[in-house]
């Protein structure tokens, strides 16, 4: 099966029936990444907008400009909070739905998948005013249940250290039901006659799940994993609803700050260049996950 | 076949029928307009057509929260319409990168529209580098709202008339509350307006050199700056904006006493403060520093402007003049609750004996424009209410945040620095 094979007449055909997506892949993808990639070394803003000559190629100021911004720095430092704090919770929650909702003793399996779904599709404006009034200090039901247990309220959005955790719970119920979904294909697609031989031998259900379950679905892990985190790092609807950044910046996502000075202040060429930073995180994060369960599987 | 026939029929009919519109002189003008205001201006128009025939005028309506973005994004694809609303802090954005035309040839030939007609301070905001872009459609400005019942509890049958008084009432609210947690003012973080305007009263010039660099460090706005946050330092205004999910309902169960806030807000507080509520609440101009009552507040509202690129600036300037009569205006306040701009509107009886409005006559006559640069907009939403948070909550102190303030807001204006060393902007 090498390119040998395929003769002249079949490749030009393949491409002929390739061209229509290769060319909108062409004009609506590669065409912007490469605009954004050389607008994020110039300092294209509102004043080039009215006349292009306004435009200087000002080679990596921008990103040196980033690497003196505190305010980078802090919208970085959320956003690996976030990931860290929220990718493992989400994968865990899904995880443990995924395995409620596949065993034998669980009933009305497809009422309980459609309310764990709901959220995902539920949009997120009106998701965020729910909860706005489920963590409000004075009448929110958090703060009145932990109330009940002698605990005094806490100004979950107000409240610099909370503010972030408080996102990190709405992000994670509210998108546990994806990958839920997908751990669930996961599972079914295990053969039963694993957990038959497994039984016949005497293995308890927990070393059923260590043995059987968990190296099965690695590659359906790897997958929700790879989402989940790039999905995570461009965090940005939660907090600008609940929050707008705040308080004390401590929930602004560096999508968030990507989104404001792009589009609110239209430094076009400073938010270009933040694009790309995140960009290669992304990169450098897909690749370690790669390495590691290639090295695992094993 | 009889069917086919007939399909036919109707369709040479469509065809015929818009050749003939296009070969009559009907011209239309393109109008946008933002959120509500696209809606009420509507009712406006058949007069507008019965009174100009030929003239036929399109309104569009776009959302405020993506009206910015929407008007920039036109104006990049060439698609701006002829005559659209801009809220006058826009107005140095739209200017400096050309997509509206000045006004000031239009204005010395027309009859109705004319500098005089207008507070001073509200048609300040249109003119830049000394010509006039925007005509002031509906206007607005920031003062105080207030609860006079417990006002007068504490013994002030009149609003606060200087920041002493402010003060002073405040803390006299507090020890009346005791240990509630009430508070006596609301100066939320996420409005820059109230911090500017106690910077403006106290004389403080918010950028320098040619709006250049920030001028924060300055005596005047440290000192203003103090004085807000001596309101967070004595517990008298919440802090945090997460407390207050509900302004209104907040301000009818006296959860906050008194509010800086603009005339949007009347239509609201109206309909929150109904029976034994309705007599309880006041409109009072902003308070002086020095006793030179009203002290200053800031020239808001929306302007009329024509895009640069409309090819019927004369039909367009004649619709501006059509809104800016005084009978469309005192109808459009009927049918909006928007303030007119003309003075004239405002000796009309039903403003002389609103005692809400009253209020609002008075500071219109103190009014000044913010920093006319594109980049205000960034300065004031994202730097002034960052710096008025991180000191409210004593993460810096004024001093060092005023400094800080004005390194960021150096780094803003650098490129306008560098565009009026070419000399590509006036300076």
């Amino acid at each position: 099966m090498t390119k040998m094979n395929i003769n002249s007449e079949q490749s030009r055909i393949a491409l002929l029936f390739l061209s229509p997506a290769l060319l909108s892949i062409f004009v609506f993808f590669f065409i912007p990444v490469i605009a954004a990639f050389i607008i994020s070394f110039t300092d294209f803003d509102i004043y080039s907008l009215g006349d292009y000559s306004n435009i200087t190629f000002i080679g990596f100021k921008n990103y040196i400009r980033l690497f003196n911004d505190e305010l980078f720095w802090v919208s970085l430092k959320n956003t690996f909070l976030f990931v860290v704090m929220a990718g493992p919770l989400s994968i865990a929650v899904s995880l443990s739905a995924a395995i409620l909702l596949n065993s034998k003793i669980v009933k009305l399996k497809s009422l309980f998948r459609l309310s764990y779904f709901i959220p995902v599709v539920t949009t997120l404006v009106a998701v965020a005013i729910v909860w706005r009034f489920i963590y409000h200090p004075k009448f929110g039901i958090i703060n009145y249940v932990l109330g009940l247990i002698g605990i005094s309220p806490i100004d979950w959005l107000g409240d610099p250290n909370w503010a972030m955790p408080a996102i990190v719970l709405m992000a994670v119920w509210k998108n546990f039901g994806y990958n839920m979904i997908i751990f669930l294909a996961g599972l079914q697609n295990i053969p039963t006659h694993l957990y038959e031989a497994a039984e016949i031998e005497g293995a308890n259900s927990f070393q059923q799940f260590k043995s059987i379950t968990l190296p099965m679905l690695a590659p359906t892990t790897l997958f929700v994993g790879l989402i989940t985190m790039i999905g995570f790092f461009q965090l940005f609807a939660e907090p600008y609803i609940m929050t707008q950044g705040g308080p004390l910046n401590s929930t602004i996502s560096i999508v968030h700050y990507m989104y404001q000075e792009g589009f609110r202040w239209w430094n076009m060429g400073y938010s270009a260049s933040i694009a790309f930073i995140l960009f290669f995180i992304i990169f450098i994060g897909t690749l370690i996950q790669f390495k590691l369960k290639k090295n695992h599987t094993i | 076949m009889n069917k086919s026939l007939s399909i036919a029929v109707i369709i040479t009919l469509i065809f015929l029928s818009g050749c003939k519109n296009n070969s009559n002189e009907i011209r239309t003008i393109n109008f946008w307009a933002m959120g509500a205001e696209g809606e009420y201006v509507q009712k406006l128009i058949p007069e507008f057509e019965k009174l100009n025939p030929g003239l036929k005028v399109k309104v569009q309506m776009i959302p405020w929260t993506a009206a910015q973005e929407k008007l920039i994004t036109a104006f990049a694809s060439n698609n701006l319409p002829d005559v659209f609303q801009l809220g006058n802090t826009w107005i140095p954005q739209f200017s400096v990168i050309g997509a509206i035309e000045s006004l000031d040839n239009l204005i010395m030939k027309s009859k109705n529209v004319n500098e005089e007609n207008y507070f001073k301070g509200i048609w300040e905001t249109n003119r830049i580098n000394g010509k006039v872009y925007g005509i002031p459609w509906y206007i607005d400005t920031r003062l105080l709202f207030y609860r006079a019942d417990i006002l007068s509890k504490v013994g002030y049958d009149s609003p606060p008339k200087t920041w002493k008084e402010l003060f002073d009432a405040s803390l006299k609210i507090k020890n009346l509350f005791g240990a509630v947690e009430k508070y006596p003012i609301y100066l939320p973080v996420n409005e820059f307006a109230p911090y500017v305007i106690f910077a403006l009263e106290n004389k403080a010039t918010i950028l320098r050199e040619n709006d250049s660099y920030g001028n924060f460090a300055q005596k005047e706005f440290v000192e203003a700056f103090k004085f807000a946050m001596s309101f967070y330092e004595h517990n008298l205004t919440p802090l945090g904006i997460s407390q207050v999910t509900n302004i209104y309902q907040a301000f009818r169960d006296e959860y906050i006493v008194m509010y800086i806030s603009g005339p949007w807000n009347i239509k609201e507080f109206t309909k929150w403060m109904i029976d034994e509520y309705s007599e309880k609440w006041m409109t009072a101009p902003m308070p002086s520093k020095d006793g030179n009552y009203p002290g200053v507040s800031l020239a808001g509202g929306a302007s009329l402007v024509i895009s640069k690129n409309c090819n019927q600036k004369a039909e367009a300037w004649k619709f501006i003049e059509y809104l800016s009569d005084s009978k469309v205006q005192r109808e459009f306040y009927s049918i909006s609750s928007d303030l007119p701009a003309l003075k004239q509107v405002w000796e009309d009886s039903s403003f002389k004996y609103n005692k809400h409005m009253r209020a609002f006559y008075e500071q219109f006559q103190n009014v000044v424009p913010t920093p006319k640069v594109p980049e205000w907009e960034q300065i004031a939403f994202s730097k002034i209410q960052q710096y008025a948070e991180l000191t409210s909550r004593k993460v810096l102190s004024v001093e060092d945040a005023m400094k800080k303030l004005d390194k960021e807001v150096d780094n803003i204006l650098e490129k306008r620095r560098e565009l009026i060393k070419q000399k590509k902007i006036a300076s």
